[in-house]
This record gives C-alpha cells, structure tokens and sequence, in this order.
C-alpha cells in the first residue's frame, strides 16, 4: 500500500518535471473517471456489506458434506457469490481444513471467492460491458472448477 | 443531421447516466442513514453490516485515489503503438508473461485492474491480454498469496497458482476468439 504512494508521487512529479500541461491532462483524465464510476464503487460496498452478513456457520455447514461432488458444488457457487479479504478467508480456510473438508473444496472455495465476483458486477459492467463480464465470470467458474479437481488429485483426495 | 442525431443520443446516454448516479448517490445516503439509526439503537444486524462495510471501503479509500492518478497519466502518456507492441496486434505470446507480471505488480486487485485493462484496451491491446490480466490480477496478489501459503501451507497454494496460468492464457484467448468474431467492443470510459 506505501509502495502504491511512493510510485503515484514519483511519477506524478517526474511526469509534471517532463510535461506540465500532460500531466494536468492525464490528472484531470483520472479524476473524471474516479467520479465517472464512483456510485458503482459505492454500490458494490453496500452489496458486499450485505453479503458478508453470511455467517461463517453458514458456509461451514454447507461445505463440510460428507459428499465431494456436493461440497465442491457447494464450494464454487458461495465462492462466486461473496467476496472476502484474505484476513478473514483464509483463518475460515483454515477451519474448514480443521474440520476435515477436503483440500479439493477449500481450493475451490478460495479460488472462486477471488476469480468470480457475483458482486463485483455493477463495477466490472461499466468496464466491460455485460456479454463480457457475463463471460469472463464464466470462463473464471470454469478455472475454479478445474483448479479445485487439480489439487484434488495432488493431494490424493480424487482418485483416477 | 447525422451528427445531430449521433449527438443526441449521446446527450440522452450522459443525462441517463446522471440520473443512475443521483438514485446510487441516494441509495447510498440511505444506507449511512440506517447504519447510524442501528448504531444508536444498537441493532445487532445493522451494525454488523456497517462493520463489514469499513472493511472493503477502508481500502478504496486508499488505493483508489492514487491507482485513478495512474491511469489517468496512463492515458495521457502512454503511446498507442507502443501499446500495440507489448499486447497488441504487432505483439508475441510474450504479451502474457508482461500481462501476468503487470498483474502481480497491481495493488487492490480487479477494483483497479477492470478500469485499467479498459484504458489498456482503447489504446490498443488485444482482449487476450487484457483478459489474462484482469483474471491474472485476482489470483496473483503477492502480499495475499504469502499469508494464504503461510496458513494453508506452500503446497496449497503453489497449486492454485502454478495450475490456474495456463487456464487463464486458454480460457483468455478462447473469449478473444468469441469476442472478435462478433465485432465486441468495450465500453469507452468518458474522459
């Protein structure tokens, strides 16, 4: 996060030394577009505040199934619908590992959670308009899935 | 008269668009409204609401600022043809290994990297690249990736990694093929 600041002030000033009126321009270019999409930002937080309100309990219960197929199902369909930072996905990561699930749906879960965003849509609309998010989010589920079944074998969950 | 059409529509396009804005702008006036209310009366649910809110909103409070400045002298700077080079038409397959790399090096994930692979777009990338960008930016975050190996183990996550780059590139070049073939264009971002 520091590092992002000390690049934008160093560009900013060497960019500003090389050309001023470029510079302005491209300022004024990035604030326009800031306030351009600012309202879907804010959207996007109320949704994902809502969303978050899935307990833990919630996801626990519905990946920890005795049946793979299910709870890697399971896993990939909750995994898209919510979005989470790190520092809570992985400790609930860990739990889950705790409490037997298998490395195939933690995988799942945490590779849709950060590569299919449900939530993230009035954002990624705006920029690429709806057939291409519609199928980016596609081709991200179908990575999921694959990714899941790969460390299913590697771990020796998935027999061949 | 053509142009007066064109122009229209465009008008109509801007004041839809300030209108959407106004009602998001409202609705989010709304929702400050009821976290303070479930503050004050200390409801449980909205409270908690409120709390994972802060958690993503202190975030873009931070990077978004400082990652709009960035794009903005992007677009200002940056040259088309030189664009064109690295992840364009004229480029090599090295445009994923610079696409991979440019997503590694971007703080904040997909909320920074949709509004840059647009910008990358309109000056001339190919959707390949920006797509393996985009998907590469979600998955590939350096700080995230150490915390995730340091709880669920090296292994786990050198999988998921390792595994998912060729997915990525197949599944990104499929969706250029679909998307070329049927004349897609992205959205221009006003500047």
């Amino acid at each position: 996060m520091k590092s992002l600041y000390v690049v934008s002030v160093i560009t900013i000033i060497v960019s500003f030394i090389v050309n001023k009126d470029k510079t302005i321009k491209g300022l004024t270019i990035g604030k326009n577009k800031f306030m351009n999409i600012l309202p879907n930002y804010l959207k996007l937080l109320i949704i994902i505040s809502l969303v978050l309100l899935l307990s833990e309990n919630f996801i626990v219960t519905y990946l920890a199934q005795d049946n793979m197929i299910l709870g890697l199902l399971s896993s990939i369909i909750i995994g898209s619908i919510t979005i989470m930072p790190g520092f809570i996905a992985y400790p609930l990561a860990k739990i889950l590992l705790n409490k037997g699930v298998p490395y195939m749906v933690v995988s799942g879960f945490v590779t849709s959670l950060m590569l299919v965003g449900l939530v993230t849509y009035p954002v990624e609309k705006e920029y690429f308009g709806r057939k291409a998010t519609i199928l980016r989010n596609i081709g991200g589920i179908t990575i999921a899935a694959l990714i899941a079944i790969i460390t299913g074998i590697l771990y020796g969950e998935v027999l061949m | 008269m053509e142009k007066d059409m064109k122009n229209n529509g465009m008008e109509k396009k801007k004041m839809e668009k300030k209108r959407k804005a106004k009602r998001d702008y409202l609705i989010f006036l709304g929702f400050l409204a009821i976290s303070l209310i479930s503050k004050l009366s200390s409801f449980d649910l909205g409270i908690r609401m409120w709390d994972n809110f802060l958690i993503f909103a202190k975030d873009m409070v931070l990077i978004l600022p400082p990652s709009f400045a960035l794009i903005g002298l992007f677009d200002a700077w940056a040259k088309r043809e030189s664009i064109e080079k690295h992840f364009g038409k004229t480029s090599s397959p090295l445009r994923f290994v610079w696409s991979v790399l440019l997503a590694m090096t971007t703080v904040g994930g997909t909320f920074v990297s949709f509004p840059l692979a647009n910008a990358l777009y309109h000056k001339g990338a190919k959707y390949s690249s920006i797509m393996t960008y985009v998907t590469a930016s979600s998955l590939f975050m350096i700080p995230m990736s150490i915390m995730e190996a340091s709880m669920l183990g090296i292994k786990f996550t050198a999988i998921r990694l390792l595994a998912s780059l060729p997915f990525i590139i197949i599944i990104s070049l499929l969706l250029e093929k679909h998307l070329e073939s049927t004349n897609y264009v992205l959205p221009l971002m006003e500047k």
